[in-house]
């Protein structure tokens, strides 16, 4: 009965984004206030629904109904509960339904924070989100429907959750990284409301600047926790794969960040408008790609779903429709955008255009490392290929260096015009700092690997750069006129701390891990970067749902114990899978990772030990980018309750782009 | 109104992708080998054993008996999950299982063996990707399932798992060895 709610409530959220699809657009159309302000509570309901919805799954995980086909195939009753929770969106189904619920949640938001916006304008947008979510509950509906039964025969007993997403960072890494995903769509539902409207001005900028800032931080904490349950849950210590489904949310993610800095000139300055227009498009674009490529199958992945035809023509048609109709529609008025404001050479409006090009190239490159298989077997009539993480590694590096330089030159940039001296004059003592700590770095570890050097010179250029833009801000002394600044300022001054952080981390943990395969047998010592390692032998222990080998390993330095380390392997009952669960001894610095492989002998197991410095900065940097994007929202420009008015007056005098 | 064309290349460049991803989407499933390669022998090869050159295999060499024919690299996370059901298959069950070493580099191939166990009766050596193009392999791992005369009955894209193995794999390699033993 709960289960049938859920459908229901699911095919009346369908109908609200219908409605709220058509009702607020045919009010702007009609001139009728009262049919326009429909918006609000059609988004309210549409978020009602799609929670019962919800809510009616997961209560069907946590009483175990497998007279449901999802349930039956991701639970078991011996699943602990906030497993069953999690298992919502364990799968293919599950995880479209917190897709669209994700997708409800932002536009509720919208509706309730955007009380500065004119009517005219709020409609618009609404509307825009209303449209894209029809598509998302039809497909859920009627390709991917979680609640069918597979009634009168059902199984007793359900199959149990693939063994690698029990684990703490699928509860949390799907929602976050969905609500970055989707959140995209409300700059692209502001720039297509801007388009459709003809109201080219600047103002679009400054309405979705908030909103793809807090986007943009959840899918950069959605990603950095996606890349640390790889590197713990997967069992081999690699925290990168460049694997279709993590491309598919680091594309949208370069983009977002390239729309992150034009949006800023554009509100700024008023420049690259037409442009602005074009990547908030794209931003979505992408993460919808990113759900095409993920889930129609076209291309294999071990993140991916399950693979059914039926979806991928589906969401292909949606992307066409979607994509193409705004890119259309782009096309036709984006001419009439066109404006001119001039700026320098050296100019902070250069440095963003410097930025939006490469991580467009990057975001391109990465698309066509990861659909290049299909291009290849079209053009060699059927034969097929693979493309690993050598072609990006080899394209993907070359491109993030200069962009680190120039964000270390940027930090002195200012709008319109930038003396040479300013951005130049302090360069060669800051380089000489930046070289003697990189020096100091490399003779401590003794390590004279090119790419650290570079790599790591460059980061803590950025870093000495950053320093002193925050010492000698607004010529105060000392750190005076850093404590004075705005919120955006902190928030771009986190995030390229960020930046050079995860930059130090991956090449730090690239180039300097160490790793040792071996066999122990209890008692074994073994050495392996200063660490010594004493095997105590293999015990066994039972999980809620599972059976395990534990191995017990001390760790220590210098004869002081410095943590017990517990690698499991583990048999699940249910699916009868073996799962690598490995233990890690943590620390800003470094961390020991132990990994069990195969009992070989007589009580004799092979371990495996990695020693990873810095690796921790990796995530670090992802979570201060992060914070970085939530602290810009805190500005007061944006909560300014005037601000309607404001932005009306300025589009009078801005450049109107007329209706024609 | 003027539409200034230069605004829509993005859309063109937009077609193009669908074509792609359309096109590519016909074209395969991936969980089905091309037709042309099902119940077909062996492509013939001659390419070096896994760490050491100086010997070659051919595809006479996985005559005899029926055979797995796995694709693996230690670029692959998913290969390494499959590991242990391809160690326990090995171990257990009356089949040859073979490994082709796909676009790999032999001293890290080697190492991978080492740790996690070598469940392969023999390893080819394919760092060129040559005979993986020939089958068909689109990824790591895929495995073929290969009949006593060398013809291929059967090919699996992904993990090779107790469900996988139950469900396809065990009942057609007994399909198959009762035909061979009927004839």
């Amino acid at each position: 009965m709960i289960i049938e709610l859920g459908h229901f409530a699911l095919i009346l959220a369908l109908a609200m984004s219908c409605c709220l699809a058509v009702l607020p657009g045919f009010g702007v159309s009609l001139g009728r206030p009262a049919l326009m302000r429909t918006g609000g509570s059609l988004a309210a309901g549409m978020f009602v629904f799609t929670l019962v919805s919800f809510v009616c799954l997961a209560q069907g995980f946590i009483g175990d109904d497998f007279s449901v086909a999802y349930v039956a195939r991701n639970s078991n009753s011996a699943l602990p509960v906030y497993y069953k929770i999690s298992a919502v969106w364990g799968a293919h189904e599950g995880s479209f339904l917190l897709w669209c619920l994700v997708m409800s949640s932002w536009t509720l938001a919208v509706a309730m924070f955007s009380q500065q916006l004119t009517d005219d304008m709020r409609a618009r947008v609404l509307a825009v989100l209303g449209s894209v979510s029809i598509g998302f509950y039809l497909f859920l509906i009627f390709t991917s429907n979680p609640f069918d039964r597979t009634l009168p025969f059902f199984p007793s007993e359900g199959a149990d959750l693939n063994p690698l997403l029990q684990d703490f960072g699928l509860i949390v890494h799907p929602p976050l990284l969905y609500i970055g995903y989707v959140g995209l769509s409300v700059p692209f539902a502001f720039a297509i409301a801007s388009l459709s409207s003809g109201q080219l001005d600047a103002a679009w900028a400054r309405w979705s600047r908030p909103w793809t800032n807090v986007a943009w931080a959840f899918l950069t904490l959605g990603i950095t926790l996606g890349s640390w349950w790889a590197y713990y849950e997967l069992g081999w210590g690699g925290w990168w794969f460049w694997d279709a489904v993590e491309n598919a949310s680091f594309m949208p993610w370069l983009i977002a960040t390239a729309l992150v800095h034009s949006l800023a000139a554009t509100e700024k300055r008023g420049v690259f408008r037409s442009w602005t227009v074009l990547l908030a498009i794209f931003a979505f674009s992408f993460s919808l790609l990113g759900a095409f490529l993920v889930r129609s199958g076209v291309l294999t992945s071990v993140h991916a779903f399950a693979v059914d035809p039926e979806r991928g023509v589906f969401i292909l048609w949606y992307l066409i429709i979607v994509i193409g109709g705004s890119l259309l529609l782009y096309g036709i008025r984006a001419g009439q955008m066109s404006v001119n404001v001039g700026f320098g050479w050296l100019s902070r409006e250069s440095f963003i255009l410097a930025n939006n090009l490469i991580l467009t190239v990057s975001a391109i490159t990465v698309l066509l490392g990861t659909i290049y298989p299909l291009i290849y077997e079209w053009f060699s009539s059927g034969q097929k290929i693979s493309v690993g993480p050598p072609y990006f590694n080899m394209v993907f590096v070359p491109l993030m260096l200069p962009l680190i330089a120039l964000m270390a030159l940027s930090s002195f940039s200012r709008w319109r015009r930038t003396a040479t001296e300013v951005l130049f004059g302090r360069q060669p003592i800051r380089l000489l700092i930046s070289g003697l700590v990189c020096l100091i770095f490399c003779l401590l570890t003794s390590t004279w690997n090119l790419w650290f050097q570079v790599v790591s010179l460059i980061s803590i250029w950025l870093i000495v750069n950053l320093l002193a833009d925050a010492r000698y801000r607004q010529g105060g002394r000392g750190f005076a006129g850093f404590l004075k600044q705005t919120p955006s300022y902190y928030g771009m001054w986190l995030g390229h701390i960020g930046i050079a952080v995860s930059a130090l981390g991956i090449v730090t943990t690239v180039v300097m891990s160490e790793e040792l395969d071996l066999l122990m047998s209890p008692g074994d010592k073994t050495q392996i970067a200063g660490y010594d390692l004493r095997f105590e032998g293999v015990e066994r222990v039972n999980g809620p749902n599972y059976s395990a080998d534990r191995g017990i390993i001390a760790v220590s330095r210098q004869g002081r114990l410095i943590e017990m380390l517990y690698p499991e392997k583990r048999l699940y009952s249910a699916s009868q899978s073996v799962m690598t669960e490995a233990d890690i001894s943590v620390s800003f610095w470094r961390d020991v990772y132990v990994a069990l492989g195969e009992p070989i002998g007589n009580q004799a197991w092979s371990v495996r030990v990695h020693v990873k410095p810095l690796v921790r900065w990796i995530w670090l940097g992802g979570i201060l980018i992060a914070i970085g994007g939530f602290t810009t929202i805190l500005d007061k420009r944006y909560r300014r309750l005037k601000m309607a008015r404001q932005l009306q007056s300025r589009a009078e005098t801005s450049v109107q782009a007329s209706l024609a | 109104m003027i539409v200034d064309k230069r605004f829509l290349v993005p859309l063109l460049g937009f077609m193009l992708l669908v074509a792609v991803l359309a096109l590519g989407f016909k074209l395969r499933d991936p969980h089905l080998l091309p037709s042309q390669m099902l119940n077909r022998s062996l492509p013939a090869f001659s390419l070096p054993r896994l760490g050491d050159p100086s010997k070659t295999w051919s595809e006479k060499d996985l005559y005899g008996k029926v055979s797995l024919l796995n694709v693996w690299a230690t670029w692959c996370p998913s290969c390494v999950q499959e590991h242990p059901q391809l160690m326990r298959i090995s171990r257990e069950e009356d089949i040859s299982v073979f490994g082709i070493n796909y676009n790999d580099d032999t001293a890290k191939a080697l190492a991978w063996l080492q740790r996690y166990g070598n469940p392969f009766q023999l390893n080819i050596a394919d760092h060129d990707g040559q005979l993986a193009i020939d089958l068909g392999v689109y990824g790591a791992p895929e495995t073929f399932l290969v009949d006593a005369k060398g013809v291929i009955r059967y090919r699996h894209v992904g993990v090779v798992d107790e469900h996988v193995w139950a469900d396809i794999f065990a009942p057609m390699i007994a399909e198959l060895n009762r035909q061979a033993g009927g004839s």
